[in-house]
């Protein structure tokens, strides 16, 4: 595929298509990032996109977001404008229209068959997510537990999730990571 | 309701004014903008519990039922939830524009750290304390995320709905081993798990 023609092209192109299948949100559609950023157009290395995806969850905002982060890497401001706008603007004006038409419309059973439909593939979505990029960071058995770690204690306490990030950063930094 | 909205509002909140709101006198656009951003900056790992403190408990500009509602509606539609969420509550308030200022506060300020935190990484990326940093913060984001999974498979599990698991493992065996393209693998379950679903519900109901 010839993608370097026009990058912001191809970035504004990929990412409006792809939102369009982030069914449960921006991060069910890691996977597909990942396949089309490192396997398709070799925009970012597997480590890279690992980094990409620490630094996006590390900074406030929306978990959308990474895709500023990889839109930067590749074509600078014009990328992260434009693949931002790209993964938001086509599927917020679908809501928009879809939640007008339901008020003006009486509620059917429709929304709720589909959702309950959805649920399951979104969760598998998920799961592929942690799982492709557990492929490159887990590569030790330390950073298997702090995964590990991280997963049990975001499950069962209220504990704030920046210290986590923050624990295993300090991990890192220690050498401890590999 | 809507009906109680005063008349002397903008053309943009008349437009709106047929969808249902608790909100009597809908903020200026700034504020939109400011209350938007100031959510988004605080959302570490995730914007939504802010939303919902913001837009229900400190603005009231919605009841919990119409913010669950709004985003049930923006959870099964595709694309990022928050996103979707900002956009179609902007509109209630304020029409188009009210969707441009909430969404520009939720976006706008986080992007543009988002650039600066792009431009460290591009620039320093290579040092390798930071690499060793990133290496460690990225082991316990996945592990978040996986919380999150398993937190969201917990009423599969408890209702032993073996077709939803099952459709769960697919789909992460398509995904995430096989590495499918999202489109053709989501263009087949889609359908199939709708279909699945809605002859569940049939034969529960008959």
């Amino acid at each position: 595929m010839n993608s370097d023609a026009n990058p912001v092209l191809t970035l504004a192109l990929t990412f409006a298509l792809m939102s369009l299948f982030a069914v449960g949100g921006a991060n069910s559609a890691i996977p597909e990032m990942h396949r089309v950023a490192v396997d398709v157009h070799h925009w970012l290395t597997d480590k890279q996109f690992t980094d990409v995806y620490a630094i996006a969850q590390l900074s406030p905002g929306p978990n959308v977001l990474i895709v500023t982060l990889i839109g930067y890497s590749v074509a600078g401001l014009a990328g992260a404008l434009v693949a931002t706008l790209a993964m938001c603007v086509p599927t917020a004006l679908l809501a928009l229209f879809v939640s007008r038409f339901l008020a003006r419309s009486s509620h059917t059973r429709w929304p709720s068959i589909v959702q309950t439909a959805l649920v399951p593939l979104s969760i598998g979505l998920m799961g592929a997510s942690g799982f492709i990029l557990a492929r490159t960071s887990d590569r030790t058995v330390v950073a298997v537990l702090v995964t590990v770690c991280a997963a049990v204690l975001a499950s069962v306490t209220k504990l704030n999730p920046l210290w986590m990030l923050v624990a295993g950063g300090c991990l890192g930094f220690a050498g401890l990571i590999g | 309701m809507s009906s109680d909205l005063p008349s002397d509002l903008s053309p943009a909140a008349a437009a709106a004014s047929d969808h249902s709101t608790s909100v009597s006198n809908p903020p200026s656009l700034l504020r939109l903008f400011v209350a938007f951003a100031k959510m988004s900056l605080a959302g570490f790992g995730g914007v939504l519990v802010w939303a919902r403190r913001g837009i229900v408990d400190e603005h009231k500009w919605m009841t919990a039922d119409e913010f669950n509602e709004t985003f049930a509606l923006c959870h099964f539609l595709p694309g990022p939830n928050i996103v979707n969420l900002t956009f179609v509550f902007g509109s209630r308030l304020r029409g188009l524009p009210g969707s441009i200022a909430a969404f520009s506060g939720l976006v706008g300020p986080p992007a543009l750290i988002m650039v600066v935190m792009g431009a460290l990484y591009h620039r320093y990326g290579e040092i390798d304390a930071l690499r060793r940093i990133l290496s460690g913060v990225a082991c316990a984001a996945i592990g978040l995320m996986l919380a999150v999974v398993l937190r969201m498979m917990m009423p599969l599990f408890k209702r032993r709905d073996v077709i939803g698991l099952l459709t769960l493992v697919a789909t992460f065996i398509a995904i995430g081993v096989f590495r499918l393209p999202l489109a053709s693998v989501l263009l087949v379950a889609i359908p199939l798990s709708i279909a699945v679903t809605f002859a569940m519900r049939r034969k529960e109901a008959a």
